[in-house]
């Protein structure tokens, strides 16, 4: 296991806090929470559950009505509310950008506030605007110019310029569409990995919420916390009936994604290159060029000796990765018209196909055994593993927005 | 039109269309600065939006006419003082541009505002840093309406004896006693929409420059 780089702070401590509004409502009754350093913490729960008071009152853009907050063992309010914001990086969620500012002074706006050179603070920005995958050019640009999911990636640096220990993010990814929204998760779990920061993120998706988080605080409507505890926790062993009906009927599926798939065995499956006259019977796996699957041809339906076009194609649906969990396998299987899953390796290059038989024993002993080691084995992938991983999975990107 | 008149009158003119220019000039620009710190208070303290934006309805209905009379008698100014005609317009400007300075920042999305919160603007410096900066446009648009009227309400100071454009409509009116004699007062027009249209030209690239943003289209 490789060393990451990781701030040793931003420990926050939530001591009995409650927060009612001048109406009368009680948004948060009580909370008493340790979120641990470098690490990501989901606050979920429905609507009125106290999640974004409970976030925005660590950086004093609410302050509770009783208790007290901690970072590290300083109580927040012992310094200037914007002092205290100016260490504690926020993502709001239509990114919040100033729309009269260009990308790199939207980035570069905490660094010229705590008095960095202008020329410092620019370039601070351009390092910032690579990090979180956006070309360079674009940071002469509006907000304006930009697509949703470019101005949240924006909204990130912009969050992160002052290198804060802490990152606070707010339903970051809930205003942009659900392609974008899995891109913009597998980014930040990337740069996460790479940073090592205090996250803490509030989302009402209990899927976004399982796929980001090392912890999860579930959170019930009148501020009360429920239950705190890693995913696997969560979904394995729900608190009370709140926590079970809010993490749904397919928490038991969904627990899946902590069972790896590396041990599943792949058997060898032809393929026939797109274009190329097909050959066979039953469903044939077709491939591009690069041997990336593009989809799955009937060839008791295709005329013998004619060649593969896109069109004749179903397209088939999720690819299962190294370091894939059995959820996804479950999902390739189930996905494809042949039935058989397709196993792709880190560059995207088809290794076989899984066999259903395997994949339901698979799930059945994930299910039988727990699997709380299987999830960290997940979770904690070296850098280089975490980057052929995202390569992998846009490869599979791909082949679903083909499938539109 | 009558040439004759007009280069006999020539120097006059001149002087009563740099007097005009001046007049709406200053007036526009003092009503806009002190519109603008005064807007902020009505954005940023909300009891005192009503109050002031009520106050500014009622002193804009008050008849200019009536307003360079009376301010001799409130102020101590001398009354043929042209002081009296840039004190009245600077309220009529500040009258409606209050409202709109307060408004225009109100306008501002709330998910920016609170951005600029959380990144660590104190109140004043998000203010005239993050809120203000994003209102110019619309700031603009509504000091282009009140340059233009203020220009044209130059001219009623003509009645209290300040030398300006309007000059040229009351010397129209006593040439005509005889028989129409019209140059002076289209001579009066074509120069103040010559001082309108200059002003709001003058505007409106001070909001292009103020506000690149406005102009990208993705």
């Amino acid at each position: 296991m490789s060393a990451r780089p990781r701030n040793l702070a931003g420990v926050i401590t939530f001591e009995q806090v409650s927060k009612r509004y001048p109406d009368g409502t009680l948004a948060v009754d009580g909370l008493s929470l340790e979120i641990p350093d470098g690490a990501t913490t989901v606050l979920v729960g429905p609507s009125g559950c106290g999640k974004t008071t409970s976030l925005r009152m660590i950086n004093r853009m609410i302050d509770p009505s009783h208790g007290r907050i901690l970072i590290d063992g300083k109580d927040i309010t012992s310094e200037p509310a914007p002092l205290l914001r100016r260490g504690i990086g926020y993502v709001i969620q239509n990114a919040g950008l100033f729309p009269n500012r260009t990308v790199l002074g939207n980035i570069a706006t905490v660094p010229l506030l705590v008095g960095m050179s202008k020329r410092a603070a620019r370039a601070r920005a351009s390092e910032l605007l690579e990090r979180v995958g956006l070309a360079p050019e674009l940071g002469k640009r509006y907000p304006a110019q930009l697509s949703g999911g470019q101005q949240q990636r924006v909204g990130v640096a912009r969050a992160l310029a002052a290198d804060p220990p802490i990152l606070l993010m707010d339903e970051p990814f809930s205003a942009v569409d659900p392609v974008v929204r899995t891109e913009l998760q597998d980014e930040l779990l990337r740069l996460q990995h790479e940073l090592g920061k205090t996250v803490v993120f509030v989302t009402h998706d209990i899927d976004e919420a399982v796929k980001l988080g090392d912890r999860l605080a579930i959170m019930a409507v009148g501020g009360r916390l429920a239950q705190f505890g890693t995913p696997a926790e969560v979904l394995e062993a729900p608190a009370d009936d709140f926590v079970a009906a809010f993490v749904g009927r397919d928490r038991g599926y969904r627990a899946l994604s902590f069972a790896s798939a590396d041990a599943l065995p792949v058997h060898p499956e032809p393929t026939v290159k797109l274009g190329e006259p097909l050959r066979g019977n039953g469903w044939l796996l077709v491939v591009d060029d690069t041997d990336a699957p593009r989809g799955w041809v009937n060839a008791d339906e295709h005329p013998a000796g004619q060649p593969v076009r896109q069109q004749d194609l179903r397209l088939g649906g999720t690819l299962l990765a190294p370091g894939g969990s059995v959820r996804t396998a479950l999902d390739a299987a189930l996905s494809s018209p042949s039935g058989r899953g397709v196993a792709v390796d880190a560059a995207g290059k088809v290794r076989g196909t899984l066999r259903p038989g395997d994949v339901f024993g698979a799930a059945e002993r994930a299910a039988t055994s727990g699997s709380t080691e299987a999830y960290y084995d997940e979770k904690q992938l070296t850098a280089t593993e975490h980057a052929e991983l995202t390569a992998a999975e846009q490869g599979a990107d791909r082949l679903s927005k083909d499938g539109r | 039109m009558n040439w004759q008149w007009l280069s006999d009158n020539s120097a006059d003119i001149r002087s009563w269309f740099l007097a005009h220019l001046y007049l709406a000039g200053v007036s526009t620009v003092l009503g806009l600065v002190l519109s603008l710190p005064l807007g902020m208070i009505a954005y940023r303290f909300r009891w005192t939006y009503p109050p002031l934006i009520n106050l500014a309805g009622i002193l804009y209905t008050i008849p200019s006419i009536a307003l360079f009379v009376l301010l001799p008698g409130l102020i101590g100014t001398s009354f043929l003082s042209p002081l009296n005609v840039i004190i009245a317009l600077t309220l009529y400007t500040l009258a409606l541009l209050v409202r709109v300075v307060a408004d225009a920042l109100r306008a501002v999305p709330e998910d920016v505002r609170l951005s600029a919160q959380a990144m660590g603007y104190r109140p004043l410096a998000s203010l005239l840093r993050v809120q203000l900066p994003m209102a110019i446009p619309v700031i603009g648009a509504g000091l282009r309406v009140a340059a233009v009227s203020n220009v044209s309400l130059v001219a009623v100071g003509t009645l209290i004896g300040v030398q300006q454009l309007g000059q040229l409509f009351t010397r129209g009116l006593a040439l005509s006693n005889y028989g129409a004699f019209y140059t002076p007062i289209w001579a009066g027009i074509v120069l103040s929409i010559v001082i309108a249209v200059a002003f709001d030209l003058l505007i409106l690239l001070g909001i292009r420059l103020a506000s690149p943003w406005q102009r990208v289209s993705r």
